[in-house]
Protein backbone atom coordinates (compact mmCIF):
# COMPACT_ATOMS: atom_id res chain seq x y z
CA UNK A 1 0.00 0.00 0.00
CA UNK A 2 1.51 3.36 -0.72
CA UNK A 3 1.74 6.15 1.72
CA UNK A 4 -0.21 8.63 -0.75
CA UNK A 5 -3.03 6.36 0.17
CA UNK A 6 -2.43 7.00 3.36
CA UNK A 7 -3.93 10.44 3.24
CA UNK A 8 -7.04 9.11 1.82
CA UNK A 9 -7.76 6.20 4.82
CA UNK A 10 -9.33 6.79 7.91
CA UNK A 11 -10.98 4.09 10.86
CA UNK A 12 -13.99 2.27 9.32
CA UNK A 13 -15.76 2.33 12.60
CA UNK A 14 -18.64 5.31 11.04
CA UNK A 15 -18.24 7.39 14.91
CA UNK A 16 -14.61 7.51 14.83
CA UNK A 17 -14.63 10.03 11.74
CA UNK A 18 -16.16 12.96 13.29
CA UNK A 19 -13.25 12.96 15.30
CA UNK A 20 -9.66 14.03 14.70
CA UNK A 21 -7.51 11.28 16.45
CA UNK A 22 -8.47 8.96 13.38
CA UNK A 23 -6.84 10.67 10.77
CA UNK A 24 -4.29 9.83 10.13
CA UNK A 25 -4.29 6.17 11.26
CA UNK A 26 -1.37 4.94 12.55
CA UNK A 27 1.54 2.98 11.87
CA UNK A 28 3.08 0.42 14.30
CA UNK A 29 5.61 -2.29 13.15
CA UNK A 30 5.47 -1.10 9.16
CA UNK A 31 8.10 -3.28 6.63
CA UNK A 32 8.66 -0.82 3.46
CA UNK A 33 9.56 -1.49 -0.11
CA UNK A 34 10.65 0.80 -2.35
CA UNK A 35 9.03 -0.18 -6.41
CA UNK A 36 9.99 1.79 -9.26
CA UNK A 37 7.39 3.67 -10.90
CA UNK A 38 7.82 5.84 -13.68
CA UNK A 39 8.51 9.67 -12.73
CA UNK A 40 5.19 11.30 -13.86
CA UNK A 41 5.34 15.17 -12.94
CA UNK A 42 2.79 16.51 -14.43
CA UNK A 43 0.71 13.75 -12.36
CA UNK A 44 2.68 14.13 -9.11
CA UNK A 45 1.84 18.11 -9.44
CA UNK A 46 -2.14 18.00 -10.03
CA UNK A 47 -2.37 15.23 -7.43
CA UNK A 48 -0.26 17.44 -4.36
CA UNK A 49 -2.91 20.12 -3.84
CA UNK A 50 -5.35 17.21 -2.61
CA UNK A 51 -2.78 16.01 0.05
CA UNK A 52 -3.17 16.94 3.52
CA UNK A 53 0.13 17.98 4.07
CA UNK A 54 -0.13 18.02 7.99
CA UNK A 55 -1.34 14.07 7.68
CA UNK A 56 1.18 13.50 5.23
CA UNK A 57 4.13 14.81 7.62
CA UNK A 58 2.55 12.31 10.31
CA UNK A 59 2.69 9.74 8.14
CA UNK A 60 6.73 10.14 6.69
CA UNK A 61 7.60 10.73 10.25
CA UNK A 62 6.47 7.87 11.73
CA UNK A 63 8.01 5.81 9.07
CA UNK A 64 11.45 7.68 9.27
CA UNK A 65 11.04 9.72 6.20
CA UNK A 66 12.52 13.01 6.97
CA UNK A 67 12.72 14.44 3.10
CA UNK A 68 8.89 16.33 3.46
CA UNK A 69 9.16 20.02 3.28
CA UNK A 70 7.46 21.98 6.42
CA UNK A 71 5.06 23.47 3.92
CA UNK A 72 3.87 22.18 0.76
CA UNK A 73 5.64 22.55 -2.25
CA UNK A 74 3.98 26.06 -3.90
CA UNK A 75 3.28 24.59 -7.36
CA UNK A 76 0.84 28.18 -8.70
CA UNK A 77 3.37 28.97 -11.35
CA UNK A 78 3.81 26.01 -14.22
CA UNK A 79 5.82 26.24 -17.17
CA UNK A 80 2.52 26.27 -19.10
CA UNK A 81 0.78 29.02 -17.33
CA UNK A 82 3.78 30.97 -17.15
CA UNK A 83 3.85 30.85 -21.12
CA UNK A 84 0.65 32.13 -21.71
CA UNK A 85 1.16 35.16 -19.25
CA UNK A 86 2.91 38.16 -21.09
CA UNK A 87 3.82 39.61 -17.69
CA UNK A 88 7.77 38.21 -16.70
CA UNK A 89 8.05 37.18 -13.48
CA UNK A 90 11.45 39.26 -12.04
CA UNK A 91 12.71 36.36 -10.36
CA UNK A 92 15.52 34.02 -11.01
CA UNK A 93 13.64 30.83 -12.10
CA UNK A 94 16.90 28.48 -12.58
CA UNK A 95 17.78 28.18 -8.81
CA UNK A 96 14.37 27.31 -7.73
CA UNK A 97 13.81 24.81 -10.46
CA UNK A 98 16.32 22.82 -9.03
CA UNK A 99 15.56 22.40 -5.39
CA UNK A 100 11.65 22.09 -6.61
CA UNK A 101 12.94 19.04 -9.18
CA UNK A 102 14.22 17.43 -5.97
CA UNK A 103 11.77 17.99 -3.96
CA UNK A 104 9.36 16.66 -6.42
CA UNK A 105 11.06 13.44 -6.70
CA UNK A 106 11.56 12.70 -3.27
CA UNK A 107 7.49 12.90 -3.03
CA UNK A 108 7.60 10.47 -6.06
CA UNK A 109 9.90 8.29 -4.04
CA UNK A 110 8.22 8.89 -0.60
CA UNK A 111 4.12 9.14 -2.36
CA UNK A 112 3.97 6.38 -4.78
CA UNK A 113 7.02 4.17 -4.49
CA UNK A 114 7.23 3.59 -1.17
CA UNK A 115 4.81 0.15 -0.21
CA UNK A 116 3.84 -0.50 3.10
CA UNK A 117 4.01 -4.29 2.62
CA UNK A 118 3.42 -5.73 6.58
CA UNK A 119 2.38 -4.04 9.25
CA UNK A 120 -0.59 -2.20 11.15
CA UNK A 121 -2.41 0.79 11.24
CA UNK A 122 -4.22 1.83 14.48
CA UNK A 123 -6.53 4.57 14.90
CA UNK A 124 -6.31 7.42 17.52
CA UNK A 125 -9.50 7.83 18.38
CA UNK A 126 -10.72 4.04 19.08
CA UNK A 127 -7.37 2.12 19.39
CA UNK A 128 -8.48 -0.50 16.52
CA UNK A 129 -6.06 -2.11 14.54
CA UNK A 130 -5.95 -3.05 10.54
CA UNK A 131 -3.28 -5.35 9.15
CA UNK A 132 -1.15 -4.73 6.55
CA UNK A 133 -0.32 -8.18 4.61
CA UNK A 134 1.57 -8.45 1.43
CA UNK A 135 1.04 -5.14 0.31
CA UNK A 136 -3.13 -5.04 0.99
CA UNK A 137 -4.40 -3.35 4.11
CA UNK A 138 -7.89 -5.18 5.32
CA UNK A 139 -10.31 -2.28 7.05
CA UNK A 140 -13.38 -5.17 7.22
CA UNK A 141 -14.38 -4.74 10.87
CA UNK A 142 -15.26 -7.33 13.34
CA UNK A 143 -19.66 -8.06 13.72
CA UNK A 144 -19.06 -6.12 17.50
CA UNK A 145 -17.68 -2.79 15.63
CA UNK A 146 -20.02 -2.74 12.73
CA UNK B 1 -23.64 -8.33 20.03
CA UNK B 2 -27.23 -9.47 20.31
CA UNK B 3 -28.46 -5.47 19.42
CA UNK B 4 -28.44 -5.89 15.83
CA UNK B 5 -29.75 -9.01 15.08
CA UNK B 6 -31.43 -8.29 11.44
CA UNK B 7 -28.62 -6.81 10.18
CA UNK B 8 -26.00 -9.52 10.90
CA UNK B 9 -29.01 -12.24 9.38
CA UNK B 10 -27.83 -9.59 6.36
CA UNK B 11 -24.66 -9.74 6.79
CA UNK B 12 -24.42 -13.82 7.25
CA UNK B 13 -26.57 -14.09 4.04
CA UNK B 14 -24.56 -11.62 2.26
CA UNK B 15 -21.22 -13.31 3.50
CA UNK B 16 -22.92 -16.54 2.22
CA UNK B 17 -24.13 -16.24 -1.45
CA UNK B 18 -22.32 -12.64 -2.48
CA UNK B 19 -18.72 -12.80 -0.53
CA UNK B 20 -17.82 -16.33 -0.72
CA UNK B 21 -19.11 -16.84 -3.75
CA UNK B 22 -16.61 -14.11 -5.11
CA UNK B 23 -13.69 -15.16 -2.95
CA UNK B 24 -14.00 -18.67 -5.21
CA UNK B 25 -14.45 -17.48 -8.39
CA UNK B 26 -12.07 -14.99 -8.04
CA UNK B 27 -9.48 -15.79 -11.25
CA UNK B 28 -12.41 -17.21 -13.36
CA UNK B 29 -14.72 -14.13 -13.06
CA UNK B 30 -11.74 -11.58 -13.44
CA UNK B 31 -10.42 -13.23 -16.69
CA UNK B 32 -14.13 -12.26 -18.10
CA UNK B 33 -14.06 -8.71 -16.93
CA UNK B 34 -11.74 -6.52 -18.87
CA UNK B 35 -14.60 -4.28 -21.50
CA UNK B 36 -14.74 -1.21 -19.35
CA UNK B 37 -18.70 -0.07 -19.89
CA UNK B 38 -18.76 3.08 -21.93
CA UNK B 39 -20.74 5.39 -19.40
CA UNK B 40 -18.29 4.43 -16.86
CA UNK B 41 -15.09 4.84 -19.68
CA UNK B 42 -16.88 8.12 -20.32
CA UNK B 43 -17.32 9.23 -17.04
CA UNK B 44 -13.84 8.33 -15.57
CA UNK B 45 -12.23 9.80 -19.32
CA UNK B 46 -14.23 13.60 -18.04
CA UNK B 47 -12.77 13.80 -14.69
CA UNK B 48 -10.03 16.94 -14.52
CA UNK B 49 -6.56 15.65 -14.36
CA UNK B 50 -5.10 15.30 -10.13
CA UNK B 51 -8.65 14.17 -9.35
CA UNK B 52 -8.99 11.78 -6.81
CA UNK B 53 -11.76 9.16 -5.94
CA UNK B 54 -12.86 5.91 -5.02
CA UNK B 55 -13.75 2.93 -6.54
CA UNK B 56 -16.49 1.50 -4.38
CA UNK B 57 -16.21 -2.40 -5.30
CA UNK B 58 -13.05 -2.55 -7.46
CA UNK B 59 -13.39 -6.02 -8.55
CA UNK B 60 -10.29 -6.94 -10.53
CA UNK B 61 -9.80 -2.95 -11.21
CA UNK B 62 -10.64 -3.10 -14.91
CA UNK B 63 -11.85 0.26 -14.28
CA UNK B 64 -8.61 1.81 -12.76
CA UNK B 65 -6.82 1.65 -15.92
CA UNK B 66 -9.11 3.98 -18.08
CA UNK B 67 -7.79 7.26 -17.45
CA UNK B 68 -3.91 7.37 -16.20
CA UNK B 69 -4.31 11.42 -14.83
CA UNK B 70 -6.17 10.90 -11.85
CA UNK B 71 -5.73 8.69 -8.38
CA UNK B 72 -7.93 6.14 -7.28
CA UNK B 73 -8.33 4.47 -3.78
CA UNK B 74 -9.84 0.82 -4.90
CA UNK B 75 -11.54 -1.53 -2.52
CA UNK B 76 -13.71 -4.94 -2.70
CA UNK B 77 -14.84 -6.92 0.22
CA UNK B 78 -12.77 -10.00 -1.94
CA UNK B 79 -9.42 -10.38 -1.10
CA UNK B 80 -8.18 -12.60 -3.99
CA UNK B 81 -9.70 -9.75 -5.98
CA UNK B 82 -8.02 -6.86 -4.40
CA UNK B 83 -5.04 -8.93 -4.96
CA UNK B 84 -5.74 -9.08 -8.87
CA UNK B 85 -6.84 -5.13 -9.04
CA UNK B 86 -3.68 -4.35 -6.69
CA UNK B 87 -1.56 -4.58 -9.95
CA UNK B 88 -3.08 -1.93 -11.23
CA UNK B 89 -0.51 1.13 -10.86
CA UNK B 90 -0.13 4.09 -9.34
CA UNK B 91 -3.52 2.99 -8.01
CA UNK B 92 -3.95 1.31 -4.39
CA UNK B 93 -6.87 -1.26 -3.83
CA UNK B 94 -7.50 -2.28 -0.25
CA UNK B 95 -10.20 -4.75 1.42
CA UNK B 96 -13.69 -2.82 2.69
CA UNK B 97 -17.00 -3.06 3.45
CA UNK B 98 -19.12 -0.57 1.29
CA UNK B 99 -21.39 -0.11 3.95
CA UNK B 100 -18.51 0.42 6.11
CA UNK B 101 -15.86 2.54 4.60
CA UNK B 102 -12.43 3.77 5.65
CA UNK B 103 -12.48 7.17 4.14
CA UNK B 104 -12.08 10.72 5.08
CA UNK B 105 -15.66 12.64 4.94
CA UNK B 106 -16.11 15.36 2.27
CA UNK B 107 -12.64 14.51 0.56
CA UNK B 108 -13.34 13.05 -3.06
CA UNK B 109 -13.59 14.79 -6.23
CA UNK B 110 -15.28 11.10 -7.22
CA UNK B 111 -16.38 7.80 -6.83
CA UNK B 112 -17.70 5.29 -8.81
CA UNK B 113 -19.57 2.01 -7.66
CA UNK B 114 -20.50 -0.59 -10.72
CA UNK B 115 -22.54 -3.50 -10.58
CA UNK B 116 -22.06 -3.84 -6.35
CA UNK B 117 -24.91 -2.27 -4.44
CA UNK B 118 -27.23 -4.48 -6.25
CA UNK B 119 -25.69 -7.40 -4.14
CA UNK B 120 -27.30 -5.96 -0.87
CA UNK B 121 -30.04 -7.92 0.33
CA UNK B 122 -32.45 -5.13 1.60
CA UNK B 123 -33.21 -1.66 0.55
CA UNK B 124 -31.91 -0.40 4.12
CA UNK B 125 -28.98 -1.55 2.94
CA UNK B 126 -28.35 -0.40 -0.37
CA UNK B 127 -29.72 3.15 0.58
CA UNK B 128 -27.11 3.00 3.30
CA UNK B 129 -24.28 1.91 1.08
CA UNK B 130 -25.29 4.87 -1.44
CA UNK B 131 -25.06 7.47 2.04
CA UNK B 132 -21.62 5.96 2.83
CA UNK B 133 -20.49 7.20 -1.32
CA UNK B 134 -21.88 10.34 -0.88
CA UNK B 135 -20.62 11.21 2.54
CA UNK B 136 -17.13 10.38 0.97
CA UNK B 137 -17.78 13.17 -1.57
CA UNK B 138 -16.90 17.07 -1.44
CA UNK B 139 -19.81 19.01 -0.86
CA UNK B 140 -20.83 21.50 -3.27
CA UNK B 141 -19.60 24.89 -2.99
CA UNK B 142 -21.76 28.29 -1.73
CA UNK B 143 -22.72 30.77 -4.44
CA UNK B 144 -23.33 34.44 -3.61
CA UNK B 145 -26.86 34.22 -6.25
CA UNK B 146 -28.31 30.77 -6.57
CA UNK B 147 -27.28 29.34 -2.91
CA UNK B 148 -25.29 26.83 -3.61
CA UNK B 149 -23.43 25.31 -6.98
CA UNK B 150 -23.73 21.72 -8.33
CA UNK B 151 -20.17 21.55 -8.27
CA UNK B 152 -19.34 18.81 -5.42
CA UNK B 153 -17.33 15.45 -6.26
CA UNK B 154 -19.63 13.00 -8.32
CA UNK B 155 -20.66 9.61 -8.15
CA UNK B 156 -21.58 7.27 -10.51
CA UNK B 157 -23.54 4.05 -9.39
CA UNK B 158 -24.38 1.09 -11.58
CA UNK B 159 -26.70 -1.90 -11.14
CA UNK B 160 -28.04 -4.80 -12.84
CA UNK B 161 -31.91 -4.16 -14.46
CA UNK B 162 -34.69 -6.11 -14.13
CA UNK B 163 -35.79 -5.03 -17.51
CA UNK B 164 -33.45 -6.42 -19.63
CA UNK B 165 -36.29 -9.24 -21.98
CA UNK B 166 -33.82 -9.22 -24.46
CA UNK B 167 -30.36 -10.50 -22.89
CA UNK B 168 -29.42 -14.17 -22.17
CA UNK B 169 -31.67 -13.98 -18.81
CA UNK B 170 -34.32 -12.56 -20.10
CA UNK B 171 -36.15 -10.81 -17.01
CA UNK B 172 -38.89 -7.85 -17.61
CA UNK B 173 -40.87 -5.77 -15.70
CA UNK B 174 -42.96 -7.23 -12.88
CA UNK B 175 -41.02 -10.48 -12.30
CA UNK B 176 -39.00 -11.13 -9.17
CA UNK B 177 -36.63 -8.70 -8.20
CA UNK B 178 -34.74 -10.78 -5.66
CA UNK B 179 -32.57 -13.79 -7.20
CA UNK B 180 -29.80 -16.20 -7.11
CA UNK B 181 -27.55 -16.03 -10.34
CA UNK B 182 -25.40 -19.36 -11.18
CA UNK B 183 -21.75 -18.55 -11.63
CA UNK B 184 -20.33 -21.64 -13.64
CA UNK B 185 -16.78 -21.84 -12.63
CA UNK B 186 -14.78 -23.98 -15.25
CA UNK B 187 -11.12 -25.37 -14.22
CA UNK B 188 -8.96 -27.47 -16.30
CA UNK B 189 -8.26 -30.24 -13.02
CA UNK B 190 -5.13 -32.33 -14.42
CA UNK B 191 -2.71 -32.09 -17.12
CA UNK B 192 -4.98 -33.42 -20.00
CA UNK B 193 -6.89 -30.49 -19.49
CA UNK B 194 -10.32 -32.23 -18.47
CA UNK B 195 -12.53 -29.20 -17.57
CA UNK B 196 -14.72 -29.63 -14.45
CA UNK B 197 -17.21 -27.25 -13.59
CA UNK B 198 -19.20 -25.73 -10.55
CA UNK B 199 -22.07 -23.92 -9.97
CA UNK B 200 -21.89 -20.92 -7.89
CA UNK B 201 -25.19 -18.60 -6.78
CA UNK B 202 -25.23 -15.06 -6.38
CA UNK B 203 -27.78 -13.16 -4.55
CA UNK B 204 -28.80 -10.14 -6.72
CA UNK B 205 -31.33 -7.36 -6.55
CA UNK B 206 -32.50 -6.17 -9.74
CA UNK B 207 -33.11 -2.93 -10.05
CA UNK B 208 -36.75 -1.59 -11.73
CA UNK B 209 -36.84 1.75 -13.49
CA UNK B 210 -36.68 4.66 -11.31
CA UNK B 211 -35.31 2.78 -7.97
CA UNK B 212 -32.15 3.74 -8.11
CA UNK B 213 -32.88 7.10 -8.50
CA UNK B 214 -35.35 6.63 -5.45
CA UNK B 215 -32.28 5.26 -3.12
CA UNK B 216 -29.89 8.43 -4.39
CA UNK B 217 -32.35 10.59 -2.82
CA UNK B 218 -33.51 8.38 0.10
CA UNK B 219 -29.57 8.48 0.61
CA UNK B 220 -29.26 12.46 0.70
CA UNK B 221 -28.31 12.64 -2.88
CA UNK B 222 -29.08 14.34 -6.08
CA UNK B 223 -29.46 12.71 -9.48
CA UNK B 224 -27.69 14.96 -12.00
CA UNK B 225 -28.01 12.39 -15.25
CA UNK B 226 -29.24 8.87 -15.14
CA UNK B 227 -30.33 6.14 -17.87
CA UNK B 228 -30.12 2.73 -18.94
CA UNK B 229 -26.80 1.17 -20.86
CA UNK B 230 -27.19 -2.85 -21.43
CA UNK B 231 -29.21 -4.02 -19.24
CA UNK B 232 -28.35 -2.11 -16.40
CA UNK B 233 -29.38 1.20 -14.67
CA UNK B 234 -27.07 3.80 -13.53
CA UNK B 235 -27.08 7.26 -12.24
CA UNK B 236 -24.94 10.27 -11.94
CA UNK B 237 -25.73 12.01 -8.08
CA UNK B 238 -23.71 14.61 -5.93
CA UNK B 239 -24.49 15.38 -2.24
CA UNK B 240 -27.76 17.52 -1.88
CA UNK B 241 -26.97 21.05 -1.17
CA UNK B 242 -27.72 21.63 2.10
CA UNK B 243 -29.48 24.51 1.02
CA UNK B 244 -30.46 27.15 -1.13
CA UNK B 245 -32.00 24.43 -3.90
CA UNK B 246 -35.31 24.23 -1.67
CA UNK B 247 -38.16 23.60 -4.34
ZN1 LIG C 1 -11.52 4.17 15.22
Amino acid sequence: MKILTVNFLTCAVKACKSSPLSFPLHFQDAELEQSDIEYNAAFLRNILPRVDWEALKITANELGFTTVPIEKPDLTPTSTATDKNPVRLPINTSEPQATDEKTMRDLHTLLLETEVREGKMVCGNCGHEYKIKEGIANFLLPSHLV
Amino acid sequence: MTSNEPQSESDLYEDAHVHQVYEQIASHFSSTRYKPWPIVERFLEALPDGSVGLDVGCGNGKYLTVNPNVFIVACDRSTNLVNIASQHRPHTSIVADNLNLPHPSSTFDFAISIAVIHHLSTPGRRIQAVTAILDSLRPSTKSESSGYRQDGGKALIYVWALEQKHSRRGWDEGDEQDVMVPWVLKQNTNAKCTEESKTFHRYYHLYCQGELEHNITAAGGLVLESGYEKDNWWAIAIRKPQWGHRV
